[in-house]
């Protein structure tokens, strides 16, 4: 069971709805992705804060149907 | 002993500890992998662990650090990151700082 890339990039931007998010189909299998997120709302986070807020995002669903996502954050 | 005290046991026993999937020489997955390159790289004096072998800590060491996935590094006790931060930290210079300040390398 694979997700879609735009499924991704929704659930993210509806969590961190300022958020620059740039999702990659590493594989083209739909199941190995990058993603780069970018939001004010980083600033200041530690990384693992950073990457846990985008974790929360996709709602358990990391590690799980989502094996493989390369994250990348950052603040603009 | 739970889980989690044999988690606790290994994270504040060791200086640097990874939870891998497979071993450093055949890692399983290709995130296990990227991190023991970094490791390596760094010439770090590391302990890893492989879930593979353990399901009960492959379990348990998601919910010991709140984090989802495998890899996961720890330094002196603390939940550093998974493979994608170690990358980051890695490129910023961040690790190696870190080792030098803790002096984690190999000697020699």
């Amino acid at each position: 069971m694979a997700m879609h890339a735009h499924e991704i990039e929704e659930m993210i931007q509806a969590a961190l709805p300022d958020a620059f998010v740039e999702i990659t189909d590493l594989a083209g299998d739909g199941n190995h992705y990058a993603a780069r997120v970018v939001s004010e709302s980083f600033r200041g986070m530690p990384r693992v804060k950073q990457h846990k807020a985008v974790y929360d995002a996709l709602g358990g669903r990391m590690g799980g149907v989502l094996h493989a996502l390369q994250l990348t954050t950052a603040t603009p | 002993m739970s889980v989690n005290e044999r988690i606790d046991e290994i994270v504040k026993g060791n200086d640097v500890v990874l939870f891998m999937k497979g071993s450093p020489l055949f890692p399983q997955c290709g995130f296990s992998s990227k991190a023991i390159a970094i490791l390596d790289h760094l010439n770090v004096v590391y302990e890893s662990v492989d879930v593979l072998q353990d399901m009960e800590i492959r379990a348990g060491i998601k919910d010991y650090s709140d984090w989802p996935t495998i890899p996961q590094l720890y330094v002196k006790g603390e939940f550093l990151g998974g493979s994608d931060i170690m990358m980051e930290m890695y490129e910023a210079g961040e690790l190696q700082a870190i080792v030098d300040a803790e002096g984690l390398a190999k000697a020699g």
